[in-house]
């Protein structure tokens, strides 16, 4: 320990001040002041975020971090969603369970996204964590219900189990069961990923009825309607509902009955599930509408007008999700009515047919832009837009962090003045000086990441596809935006030099994902030789990269840094480029050496 | 901080891109780079570059492998394959993915042969998540009226498909019975000896020789096939000539051989795939006559 003076503060009294400040950076910074500082920390940091679990291994989280009692891990890159990562990529959560099961018996929450979760890792995690309190398995998959009546039976304080888009193998609904009787303390349940066979509907009502605290349910799908009603009167005090398949024949009974168990519901504030809903029933929720902040309605087939009336009683909306057929009217009516809209996603409903199908373009989502003065977070999918449109949205929304614009066929240009996009997504990172998120697309030249490499400093993600022409297009993201962490790519032109030049970048970044570019394999290497800290994956599928001549571009390319090394369970159609990889270093040592400056030795 | 490549488009350095003259670019590189504290790599940037050669492409290298695939591919190189959808006019419909991608695009189009009008898909776009893209593609199906994707209940026959475009205000006949796993586009297939499981995306098939076609190049070309098995022919698979069998697991969990019902069929009832060794497979009962309850659908 420090000596003392009479200057300074009391260990005590300095991590009773911690203990106040709960953000990562902020906690980061003060670690960051003086060795004691640094100390003290660590020792009363209770939460850690891992973005990338293969940046450091848990051992090294553990040694710093010895008291934490809740952990966040990511996994799988982003475009993983998308089926651009075979399986087999990795992401295990096994062995930090493994670590974790020693060191930190007391652990409370644990969350992951993107991870593969076996059940043999949720026995361990129902074995090792009595006081476990919260899990989330975003997006995971691995694992079956076998593994989920593990966490049931074992886990008495649980509060919250969350499987949000998951993929659950089916074995048996009666999972459910495995509650005890006498568990009571379920706040917060969302199985809406699971499948037909996967949820005891029995087993549910009774655990539903038996827990007050409950606040947050969403079904599965296969819960059918007429159950809702009797879930609902279990649990009149629901915040948060998901309901099952929303569509039957129209009995008066049922609807009645529906109707009054959601009135009943006086604080609910978010609704969805809603899958292949029928107008029918629609009106069944009108008496809780005005109070929903929150309502997702993307797995809904009603269309306007049904869909336009429904949004418009929703005056309290935050955030709504809704698939396309809310059409341009149903938008600027939306634009009217919700005048506290924060964020706003509108999904395809039919996103491969050729033409299309629904009078959704771009000016719905400008009236958006003008009406909602909230608005900051925009997912948008439309087969148009053009630059006049967006000018004018960054022009009303200058508040916008999160902006992610999809027109469905791959480099469409703007369709008034047949030009790319660029000046538009310009004006965007202009005007928004906050933004964090973008994802660009349509017809897009290298101008519009001049653009984003002048204004998008806190730009933190961005996703292009079909979008560049040289490696300039890059150099200007890689070389100006300074917060950026996560970027992503594909079929973008872009190459070896711009990566190469701005290969420091990388250690500053949490991920960088290209897949369908033009990297050389013999890029890829340098980077991985010359770069100890980063861990430069490249993917194929056909084999070898070694097979094809070294200027060939690879498939896949994921690149993250990492404070431990090279991971050791890269499947076979993953290579890490590292000091060991080259094997055509023979080749490469002769033409550095004729410069005079061999980099073929090792530092 | 401008960082301006100095190599691109010959610059301000004027060099010319012969092979002693990318080690002088090389110098220029390390001056002008904005990080200078990498000079070592940006040596061996140079060098690649000079491989490169930017859009001239016309580097003579010691080593003729770097000159002849170093150049910058560009547009001109690949044809058109990624997207066949119409457009407004005006943007390029060349594109710039590689050959391997270009190719795979090709055979998923010659494939599908678009019953359903959708143009050939890219993997990865349109960036919708495989879970509610899935539910989409089969809502959008349904509404078009397609009466092969059911094969499921005798409710879905096309008539009332197309009603539901039509007057969706009216009865809905689709029940909660519908079951969501028979329109999954994304299937799991799983090949004896190999322990890592694949998935295959069901939609961009219209036949079971594309299928054949995609697992044969999913498994069989794996980099890490231990046992080098014979390469065999996509209809091998199919006709039991190999060592390998496909089999189905259907909707009711029974195994059955791939390749007795109609295609549309097998899509409407299938939940996963296994690559069976031909030993092992003895005793899966070919499916010969259709079972009473399954809606009648065309053959292909």
């Amino acid at each position: 320990m420090q000596k003392k003076t009479m200057y300074s503060f009391p260990d005590e009294v300095l991590e009773h001040v911690c203990s106040f400040i709960q953000s990562d950076k902020d906690r980061n910074s003060v670690s960051v002041v003086c060795k004691s500082w640094y100390e003290i920390e660590r020792w009363c940091r209770r939460k850690v975020f891992v973005g990338n679990c293969y940046a450091i291994s848990p051992r090294m989280v553990i040694k710093r971090f010895p008291e934490i009692r809740s952990i966040e891990l990511k996994g799988k890159p982003h475009f993983a969603d998308f089926n651009l990562v075979p399986d087999g990529w990795g992401g295990y959560v096994l062995p930090w369970v493994v670590e974790m099961a020693a060191a930190y018996p007391w652990l409370e929450e644990i969350r992951l996204k993107r991870m593969v979760v076996t059940d043999q890792s949720l026995e361990l995690v129902a074995k090792s964590f009595k006081n476990l309190e919260v899990l989330v398995l975003f997006s995971c998959e691995g694992f079956s219900t076998d593994g989920l009546a593990a966490i049931a039976a074992s886990c008495r304080n649980l509060r919250e189990l969350d499987l949000r888009d998951s993929e659950v193998d089916d074995l048996s609904g009666h999972w459910l069961n495995h509650f005890p009787e006498t568990y009571t303390s379920l706040v917060s349940l969302n199985i809406s990923c699971l499948g037909s066979d996967e949820v005891s509907f029995s087993a549910l009502e009774c655990l539903v009825g038996r827990c007050p605290n409950l606040r947050t349910l969403l079904l599965n799908r296969e819960v059918p309607l007429d159950k809702i009603a009797n879930i609902l009167r279990h649990a009149p005090q629901l915040v948060e509902f998901g309901t099952g398949i929303y569509a039957a024949e129209l009995h008066p009974d049922v609807f009645s009955n529906l109707a009054g168990a959601f009135s009943s519901c006086k604080e609910l504030r978010s609704l969805s599930g809603f899958w292949d809903a029928v107008p029918a029933y629609i009106p069944a929720i009108y008496s809780v509408c005005s109070g929903l902040t929150s309502l997702n309605l993307s797995y809904a087939t009603i269309q306007n007008p049904d869909l336009t009336k429904l949004v418009s009683h929703c005056r309290s909306l935050q955030r709504l999700l809704v698939l396309d057929y809310i059409e341009d009217d149903g938008l600027e009516a939306l634009a009217s009515s919700c005048k506290y809209l924060q964020e706003l996603r509108v999904f395809p409903s039919d996103p491969l047919g050729a033409e299309p199908n629904v009078s959704l373009t771009e000016q719905g989502l400008v009236a958006v832009s003008l009406g909602c003065p909230r608005l900051h977070s925009v997912l948008y999918f439309c087969r148009q837009m053009c630059n006049a449109a967006l000018v004018t949205i960054a022009q009303n929304r200058p508040n916008l962090t999160r902006f992610r614009l999809c027109i469905l066929d791959p480099k469409m240009a703007d369709y008034q003045t047949l030009m790319p996009l660029d000046v538009g997504f310009g004006a965007i990172v202009e005007q928004c000086k906050d933004l964090r998120r973008l994802s660009l697309s349509g017809l897009l030249t290298d101008r519009v990441f001049e653009f984003i490499g002048r204004y998008g400093k806190k730009l933190e993600m961005l996703s292009l596809a079909f979008a560049g022409e040289t490696d300039m297009g890059l150099h200007h993201v890689l070389s100006g935006c300074e917060s950026l962490q996560k970027l992503e790519i594909m079929d973008c032109p872009f190459g070896d030099k711009a990566l190469l030049a701005n290969a420091a970048k990388l250690e500053t970044m949490r991920s960088l994902w290209m897949s369908s570019c033009l990297v050389s394999l013999g890029a890829c290497k340098i980077l991985g030789q010359k770069m100890p800290r980063l861990n430069v994956e490249v993917m194929d599928e056909k084999g070898p990269p070694d097979s094809r001549p070294e200027s060939h571009p690879v498939a896949k390319l994921y690149i993250y840094r990492s404070v431990s090394g090279p991971r050791l369970d890269t499947p076979p159609f993953v290579w890490t480029m590292d000091e060991d990889s080259s094997s055509d270093r023979s080749s490469i040592a002769i033409r550095f050496s004729r410069g005079g400056r061999a980099i073929g030795k090792t530092e | 901080m401008e960082g301006r490549l100095v190599l691109l488009g010959g610059g301000s350095s004027g060099v010319s891109t012969t092979e002693s003259a990318v080690l002088s670019k090389v110098e220029v590189v390390s001056e002008a780079c904005s990080y200078p504290a990498e000079s070592e790599l940006e040596l061996g940037l140079g060098l690649s570059l000079g491989g490169g050669g930017g859009s001239t492409g016309n580097t003579k290298a010691a080593n003729s492998s770097w000159g002849e695939c170093g150049r910058i591919l560009t547009a001109k190189d690949f044809p058109s394959v990624v997207s066949h959808r119409t457009n407004n006019g005006g943007s390029s419909s060349v594109a710039v993915s590689g050959t391997k991608r270009a190719a795979e695009t090709e055979s998923v189009s010659h494939d599908s042969g678009s019953p359903t009008g959708v143009s050939s898909q890219v993997v990865g776009w349109p960036p919708i998540r495989a879970y509610r893209m899935n539910s989409l593609v089969n809502q959008a199906k349904a509404q078009r009226g397609d009466e092969l994707e059911s094969g499921i209940g005798e409710k879905d026959k096309p008539k009332d498909a197309l009603k539901k475009k039509l007057d969706y205000n009216g009865k809905q006949t689709s029940s909660a019975t519908v079951n969501e796993k028979a329109y999954l586009g994304f299937v799991k297939v799983n090949m004896d000896g190999i322990p890592i499981g694949r998935k295959v995306d069901l939609n961009a098939h219209s036949s079971y020789e594309g299928l054949a076609q995609a697992l044969e190049d999913m498994f069989l070309r794996s980099a890490n096939s231990a046992e080098k098995e014979p390469l065999t022919m996509a209809s091998k698979l199919l006709d039991g000539s190999s060592e390998f069998v496909l089999t189905y697991e259907d909707k009711e969990g029974d195994w059955m051989l791939v390749g007795d019902v109609p295609w549309r069929m097998f899509v409407g009832s299938v939940r996963r795939l296994r690559i069976m060794r031909t030993s092992e497979a003895n005793g899966l009962a070919p499916r010969f006559n259709e079972s009473n309850d399954r809606q009648r659908s065309k053959p292909i």
